[in-house]
């Protein structure tokens, strides 16, 4: 039987500024599938997802929905076509109430002819009179899904849904992903997450770069297959790295919770469970009393344009953000710029940032530039403790490997290094040793205990 | 409040395209309405640059109070702290350097002159001081507490000029004279008094502040990115925006005190023409740049001294340049905002 | 008329023009704009107000009032919203414009001696039996229909914003205007429709000062009651019955002096002058803090 196409985008490109996001990208969907779209941090899935949504006008190439050419003007347009998305970060809007946020996004109440039954179990445990910042990130989720399908969509695109979730929750997502397929509806999956696609997906697009480097069923491929389609030849950036054999000191002592130095502690955790509040505490950002950390700690919050660094200023200005009473290039009440511009030089070549020099503003440098920047501040204050909040989140594979490399090198180097990622993954790859966060307080993790036992621990089973 | 882009994109042709559609709109309003707008923009500039007397006592003594009013409010927006009320500011500084100025009598002007102009900026620090409090510790916005304590000093002025402060005579409301030895010196032959030199010291001083020291660095990245500046800097933000305000509320009551004692010798209820409010254009047209404060200060100093040669010679209301300031406001505000979503667009 | 009576009708009368610019601005402000171009388009209301009434009878000015009102939040949603750029500063520049042309237009219209002028305004409307009630019939059944009408638009705009799609828009606008755009919400446009709302209530609110309470035009009339209705919004945790007491609340301070005046207490007018404003700080600070104002207050969209 000939497939019906779901959706069909042929040669779309787009720029944006100087750099080209897509190619001339052709994509398309099938009625009752899942389709995986994997590709890289910077490929170009979001972008594409965004245009057959509404939300990106292309500058080339054409959309059509169920055989029909069509030009998607708005969200909403496309909602009337019987799409609905799931987008990368929570668009429900927090003060606001569940139904308050489901009357936006179009809910018609009543049966849903594709996706009734799944409606049904997202629906469940959702009280529609609570306010959207009560809600668990899990339930959060589940939101944005039900939102998606308020309008009784037959299409159904999601953009990286499971970055946030708990393991089990992420099973529980593609389940009903392959329900909602399996009545007759298609689904697109964003990941870069091999595994996922192996677990829920028929077929698969992989994008690399604005350019499709491979798309048809995944049954056949490998994990390596689909590996070299997202990154080329670009090397995988190495993990091997064995904890230190003599325990260093303490340098962070808290209830539940000591790193010492040298060692690399991970913390693992469901948005919301007081992570950030702990991460805080031991950079010195908030009080707490039951946080005793010895020696000069240094942080790198999640959000570079917004707490990382300041986008307007230069890079020198950025350094000294961090280091304003330094005696290099701070005496009584002045600041010498010509001391710390030179720093910023030396700093600029030593860590291969690509910037314009030290004058350019921050604002002019790709995420993983200003993510060398922030390192490369950080260390200046010589710290005997760093704090890392999602260090590579959106970050490319290449600039996470630097991020990767140099949190290692740090902890070699007798740092104690505490880092909390929301993607499972990264935190297993990197750590000595695993804390789950769970409703405010630390819960011990068994030496060598499994991705699956972790997982439930971090939704408070035992 | 990121007003001050970095770097000079519009250079010196925003403020003056600014100002020339500001005028081009203010004259054809004018003709408009029936007025001879050739001839009320003749009486305009001859108002402002007439003659050495237009210039001197007419346009440089009403750019002072503009140039420290608008110093002050570039200190309280770089630092993110909308400070609008800085026309309360000014009058509390005027009514505290007329009630010291009576008090201390004949002192030695170089004892006495200081004293009043501290006396001036305190009084204006202390009228900034509940809007520091209720922000801080109320989370009040600074924009509707600066301006509803502008009216309170509005109020209290006039009691005071009609109360404890008035004239001997309990005739007029004003105060009376404070002691010769107590003014200003003045440029023989004009009106131009020292408060003038005083404006262009403390702009270089501001400007020095704000790009060779650290408390001056703050400031700036406090009111650039208030998360970066508490995170990264680990800047005491609450602290920083408070001496902002602070600041910007001495500076403004020290431009009262400096109007008492230059220009007016003594208190009126009417002593401002609104110069708290028009230094929030003068500051703005600098981009919250010091030394532009200087250039716009005088600009603006022109406009109000022409605005009263227009009424008085072509019977065209003095309020009609707020058109002009609100037109540059407007162009100015609008260009940044342009180059900063360029920039936006830029970087994604 | 008795002397609680007298205050109380005192009272609504001086809260009617604030209680119109404040509902106005409780629009604006739940969908994420402050507006401080209300002050500007106030007085805007009143010169309006003043030359439609002089020409055509006090309806005609409550509709030219209107019209001057809308007229100025035009120029601000135009630059703010449109032009994106800071509300604050361009609420501060259209008021400075508003004071520019009023008095021009003023001067132009009705002579520089028009401090005398006299314009035909709006009698009071007794309600039929109900203003013969002692003490509350006076001050609530025997007012202008402006007064009446602008009680009613409380529940009114309570309902479009808390009843209706086009409220729930306005208020996701607000609350989390890139959010409310992926959601399909035309974010841009419902911010200029409150924008000019806040206007149009602005400049009733101008008219009802001209029409129903002072009788007169004089340049810069208004003295910061548009500021004052943005503080009752605050102050009315931004609910349209709370923006009813606060601005009750200011009609009552405000009407005090006219009782102590009556009552012959030496107490100099000014102090009477300062107290609304004191008041309106105190209660900020009482109220700030416990209440969260709409999360995109005052920020400038990025989308849309």
């Amino acid at each position: 039987m000939a497939r019906e196409s779901a959706l069909q985008l042929v040669a779309i490109a787009k720029r944006f500024g100087a750099v080209d996001a897509l190619k001339g990208v052709d994509f398309e969907l099938e009625r009752g599938e899942v389709h995986g779209l994997l590709g890289e941090n910077g490929a170009g899935k979001s972008t594409l997802m965004q245009i057959a949504f509404g939300l990106v006008k292309p500058d080339a190439g054409s959309v059509a929905v169920g055989g029909r050419a069509v030009r998607i003007g708005s969200p909403l347009e496309a909602r009337a076509l019987g799409l609905g998305m799931v987008h990368q970060h929570f668009t429900s809007i927090p003060t606001l109430t569940v139904r308050e946020n489901l009357e936006l996004a179009g809910w018609a109440e009543g049966p849903a002819r594709n996706a009734g039954g799944v409606r049904e179990t997202l629906a469940r445990g959702l009280d529609p009179a609570a306010l959207v910042e009560e809600l668990t990130v899990g339930q959060q989720q589940r939101l944005e899904v039900l939102k998606a399908l308020a309008t009784d969509a037959r299409v159904l695109l999601l953009d990286e849904p499971t970055a946030v979730l708990a393991p089990s929750e992420v099973a529980e997502l593609l389940g009903l992903l392959r329900e909602f397929a399996g009545n007759g509806g298609s689904a697109v999956l964003i990941t870069h997450k091999l595994e996922e696609a192996f677990a829920a997906v028929d077929r698969v697009t992989v994008l690399r770069r604005g350019m499709v480097t491979y798309s048809g069923a995944i049954a056949g491929q490998t994990p390596a297959s689909l590996a070299r389609a997202m990154l080329g030849d670009e090397p995988k950036p190495d993990s091997g790295r064995s904890p230190p054999a003599v325990p260093g000191e303490i340098r962070v002592r808290a209830d539940g919770v000591d790193v010492r130095a040298g060692e690399i502690v991970g913390i693992a955790a469901v948005e919301g469970n007081g992570q950030r509040r702990f991460l805080r505490a031991v950079a010195g950002l908030e009080p707490a009393d039951d946080v005793s950390v010895s020696g000069p700690a240094a942080f790198v919050p999640e959000d570079r344009t917004v707490e990382g660094l300041i986008p307007g200023f230069s890079l020198t200005e950025n350094l000294v953000l961090g280091a304003s009473e330094d005696p290099r290039w701070s005496r009584g009440p002045w600041l010498d710029w010509r001391a710390a511009g030179a720093r910023t030089e030396q700093l600029i070549e030593e860590f291969e940032i690509r910037a314009a020099g030290p004058r350019a503003p921050a604002r002019s440098l790709s995420g993983g530039n200003q993510q060398k920047v922030i390192f490369a501040r950080a260390l200046e204050g010589d710290p005997a403790v760093l704090v890392a909040e999602n260090p590579s989140r959106g970050l490319d594979l290449k600039a996470t490997g630097f991020v990767h490399g140099k949190l290692r090198d740090l902890a070699a180097r007798g740092v104690a290094v505490l880092v909390y990622s929301s993607d499972l993954d990264e935190v297993l790859a990197l750590a000595d040793r695993v804390v789950v966060w769970y409703r405010g307080r630390p819960i011990p993790v068994a030496a060598g205990a499994s991705r699956d036992e972790v997982g439930r621990l971090m939704l408070g089973g035992q | 409040m990121r007003v001050a882009p970095r770097g000079a994109v519009l250079g010196w042709l925003l403020p003056i395209g600014a100002a020339a559609l500001g005028l081009a709109v203010l004259a054809v309003g004018l003709a408009g309405l029936g007025y001879d707008a050739p001839s009320a923009l003749a009486a305009l500039w001859r108002g402002a640059f007439g003659s050495w007397y237009a210039i001197t006592s007419a346009t440089l003594v009403r750019a002072v109070p503009l140039v420290i009013v608008g110093l002050g409010i570039a200190v309280a927006f770089r630092g993110g702290a909308l400070n609008i009320g800085a026309e309360g500011q000014f009058y509390a500084g005027a009514i505290g350097a007329t009630w010291v100025a009576l008090l201390l009598g004949s002192w030695p002007p170089l004892v006495g002159v200081p004293v009043v102009l501290l006396a001036g900026a305190i009084a204006g620090a202390l009228w900034a001081a509940p809007a520091v409090l209720l922000k801080l510790r109320f989370g009040v916005l600074e924009v509707i507490s600066t301006l509803l304590l502008s009216f309170v000093a509005e109020a209290l002025v006039s009691w005071i000029v009609q109360g404890p402060l008035q004239e001997p005579s309990g005739i007029y409301p004003q105060s009376a004279p404070i002691p010769a030895a107590l003014r200003l010196p003045t440029l023989p032959g004009t009106r131009l008094h020292a408060g003038f030199g005083l404006a262009l010291l403390l702009a270089v001083v501001a400007w020095a502040i704000f790009v060779r020291t650290r408390w001056g660095f703050w400031l700036r990245a406090v009111g650039e990115a208030p998360r970066a500046a508490a995170v990264s800097g680990r800047i005491p933000v609450d602290r920083v925006i408070g001496a902002a305000l602070l600041w910007s509320g001495g500076l403004a009551g020290l431009a009262g005190a400096i109007e008492v004692s230059g220009v007016t010798y003594a208190l009126y209820q009417n002593l401002s023409p609104g110069y708290g409010f028009t230094a929030i254009a003068v500051a703005l047209l600098a981009r919250l740049n010091p030394l532009g404060v200087i250039a716009s200060g005088l600009v603006f100093g022109a406009l109000e001294a022409g605005a009263s040669g227009m009424q008085r010679d072509a019977q065209v209301p003095s309020v009609a340049v707020y058109v002009v300031q609100a037109v540059i406001i407007v162009v100015v505000l609008v260009a940044v905002s342009r180059a900063r979503s360029a920039r936006t667009l830029a970087a994604t | 008329m008795d002397p609680l009576s007298g205050f109380l009708a005192a009272s609504v009368r001086i809260a009617t023009p604030l209680l119109w610019a404040a509902t106005g601005e409780l629009v604006a402000e739940r969908a994420g704009v402050i507006n401080l171009s209300i002050e500007g388009a106030m007085l805007a209301g009143c010169l309006g107000a003043a030359l439609g009434a002089a020409h055509g009878g006090p309806w005609v000015g409550v509709a030219a009032g209107a019209a001057a009102g809308l007229l100025v939040a035009v120029g601000f949603a135009a630059v703010a919203v449109i032009g994106r750029s800071d509300q604050i500063i361009a609420g501060t520049a259209l008021t400075l414009a508003s004071i520019g042309v009023t008095g021009v237009i003023y001067r132009q219209a009705f002579g520089s001696a028009g401090a005398g002028l006299d314009l035909p305004t709006l009698g009071a409307v007794e309600v039929p039996g109900l203003h013969r009630v002692p003490i509350l019939g006076p001050a609530l059944f025997a007012q202008p229909a402006l007064t009446y009408l602008g009680l009613a638009a409380v529940p009114l705009i309570w309902w479009l914003l808390f009843r209706t799609r086009f409220g729930l828009r306005l208020r996701a606008t607000g609350e989390g205007a890139a959010a409310a755009h992926a959601t399909g919400v035309r974010v841009i446009r419902t911010q200029v429709i409150a924008v000019l709302l806040s206007g149009l209530f602005a400049g009733v609110a101008g008219a009802t000062l001209v029409l129903a309470q002072v009788g007169t035009f004089a340049e810069r009339m208004t003295a910061g009651r548009g500021f004052i209705a943005i503080a009752i919004v605050v102050l009315g945790r931004w609910r349209s019955l709370g923006v009813l007491l606060g601005a009750l609340l200011f009609g009552g301070t405000t009407a005090l002096q006219f009782a102590f005046q009556a009552m012959g207490l030496a107490v100099p007018y000014q102090f009477f002058l300062m107290l609304p404003y004191l008041v309106a700080l105190v209660a900020l600070a009482g109220v700030v803090g416990r209440v969260r104002a709409p999360a995109g207050l005052a920020r400038t969209i990025e989308v849309g």
